[in-house]
């Protein structure tokens, strides 16, 4: 494969990066045989298209979009720093940013599976979700249609927003929200449990001032219309 | 080869970046490295007035990439020490007037003739701060053992971090009160590396003839070194040449008997018990 198409798996799905040199029509007939090529990687996929400068008109970006759905893939969103690209992309009815999800709950419902389930063993059942395998700093922000998993710490300032649970193995510091879209069942587990603020469904809690005490596993639930936490048994 | 680049910021302002970098490259020269300072705060210089250079300065920053004058004609030379110039930021400019892509070109120029090169970036983490990060080898945070300084610098951190290019970061908690945090009224040197968990590179304790150095524009590591602050930055300087250097600072407060209970795992209340 040549460099100037480049995938990567993002929060939303697949990320895929054209370089904004060469013409589009061949750009767009390697990324078509590139999908043909792999197609059981890609099919199913939600696409992100990153354009950089590249001008794309809307029937080109049109096209695409129905080559892409031919191959059973679906083309999300487009970025791009072009104004023709991106209005293109509009018109299209297509997102033009990454993380366009957010917690309010006033906004639509979000589809809880953006990606297809990952091929596992038939007779367990899973859901899929966000693994961030480092620490988030103050200033980070995940958002998770499914669960999210942070190895590492939350540090104070740091946001993780989940529409399933969400798992920390480490410190919680910082401010996070389970069951973003309204489920009460979804649950926030830490190594060391002292958020700046804890959010399940439309439940809103702080911690408790005294906790200063000695760290340990905890999980915080929705239980007698309140959070609370108890011992996490690992 | 040729020169490291080493940004020194914080994110927060007044934490002491700029006394920091001053004393850094004064120590660091006295070691007969070879030493330029960039001072990236454009609009708001005061490099110069730390370092005592400021009635020297004929051209800047900005006049070296607006191309009014060579890189060298703006470098002013330190004559206390044998090899350090700094490069003044301008006075009635603004930070635009300056791009990352030329911090890369001007450090790429200066790097065949110097060992160390060292950029004070200015507060916050918008344009200057994307400026001065932009050429950096290494990045050195400096913060105070007190909680928006620390929020501030995991800020940056974290921003770092999430370049592209790997930039190794190291740590220097400035203003230390060694009274204060044995009270407990000041965040500890473990309690700061608990949170940003990143390389110490060292601890300067308050001292007030850091004040009396930046209003005489004479760094203390020239002036005094025998002075606790000063003595701190001529540590780290050590260590940043790779000379291995022991953390005295970092001793747990408290006698023999607590560091001995810390050695066994043991709380100090179990040593003790409060009756």
């Amino acid at each position: 494969m040549d460099d100037s198409i480049t995938l990567k798996g993002i929060n939303d799905g697949l990320l895929v990066t054209i370089t904004p040199d060469g013409r589009w029509a061949d750009v767009a007939s390697r990324l078509t045989t590139l999908i043909d090529t792999q197609e059981n990687f890609f099919r199913g996929a939600q696409v992100t298209l990153a354009l950089g400068s590249r001008e794309v008109r809307r029937h080109e970006l049109a096209n695409m979009q129905k080559a892409l759905a031919k191959r059973d893939v679906v083309l999300r969103a487009v970025l791009g720093e072009s104004d023709t690209t991106l209005n293109s992309a509009r018109r299209l009815g297509l997102e033009t940013e990454l993380g366009a999800v957010t917690a309010d709950a006033s906004a639509e419902p979000i589809d809880p599976m953006p990606l297809r389930p990952p091929s596992i063993d038939p007779e367990e059942h899973g859901t899929p979700g966000v693994l961030i395998d480092h620490t988030l700093r103050n200033g980070r922000t995940v958002h998770s249609r499914g669960h999210a998993v942070i190895l590492g710490d939350v540090n104070a300032g740091a946001v993780v927003v989940a529409a399933g649970d969400v798992i920390v193995w480490g410190r919680l510091r910082g401010v996070v929200h389970a069951g973003c879209e309204g489920d009460e069942s979804a649950v926030v587990c830490a190594l060391d449990l002292y958020p700046t603020q804890l959010r399940i469904a439309g439940y809103i809690t702080i911690s408790p001032e005294d906790k200063r005490r000695k760290p340990q596993p905890e999980k915080a639930l929705v239980r007698n219309d309140r959070i609370e936490a108890e011992a996490w048994e690992i | 080869m040729g020169a490291r680049v080493i940004t020194i910021t914080s994110g927060k302002g007044g934490v002491g970046k700029t006394t920091a970098t001053a004393n850094i490259a004064v120590a660091l020269a006295e070691l007969n490295k070879k030493v330029v300072c960039i001072d990236a705060d454009i609009g708001l210089r005061n490099l110069d007035v730390v370092m005592g250079l400021e009635n020297r300065i004929v051209y800047d920053l900005v006049d070296v990439v607006e191309g009014r004058c060579k890189l060298r004609q703006a470098m002013v030379k330190d004559k206390r020490v044998p090899d350090l110039y700094l490069l003044p930021a301008a006075q009635t400019r603004d930070k635009t007037a300056v791009s990352p892509q030329d911090m890369v070109k001007l450090t790429d120029e200066l790097r065949p003739d110097f060992e160390y090169i060292l950029i004070d970036s200015p507060a916050g983490i918008e344009w200057g701060f994307r400026n001065a990060l932009a050429p950096a080898d290494e990045v050195i945070v400096v913060t105070n053992p007190e909680a928006p300084a620390v929020r501030d610098a995991d800020r940056i951190v974290g921003l770092i971090e999430a370049e592209e290019r790997k930039i190794p970061v190291s740590l220097v908690i400035n203003r230390a009160k060694s009274e204060m945090i044995r009270k407990g009224d000041m965040l500890s040197v473990s309690d700061v590396l608990e949170i940003l968990s990143i390389q110490l590179l060292g601890v300067v304790p308050e001292d007030e003839l850091i004040l009396i150095s930046s209003n005489k524009g004479a760094p203390l590591t020239l002036d005094d070194r025998k002075a606790p602050a000063g003595a701190s930055f001529h540590a780290i300087a050590r260590r940043l040449t790779g000379e291995k250097v022991p953390l005295d600072d970092l001793k747990p407060p408290g006698g023999v008997l607590r560091r001995l209970a810390r050695l066994f795992g043991a709380s100090v209340l179990s040593v003790w018990p409060v009756l």
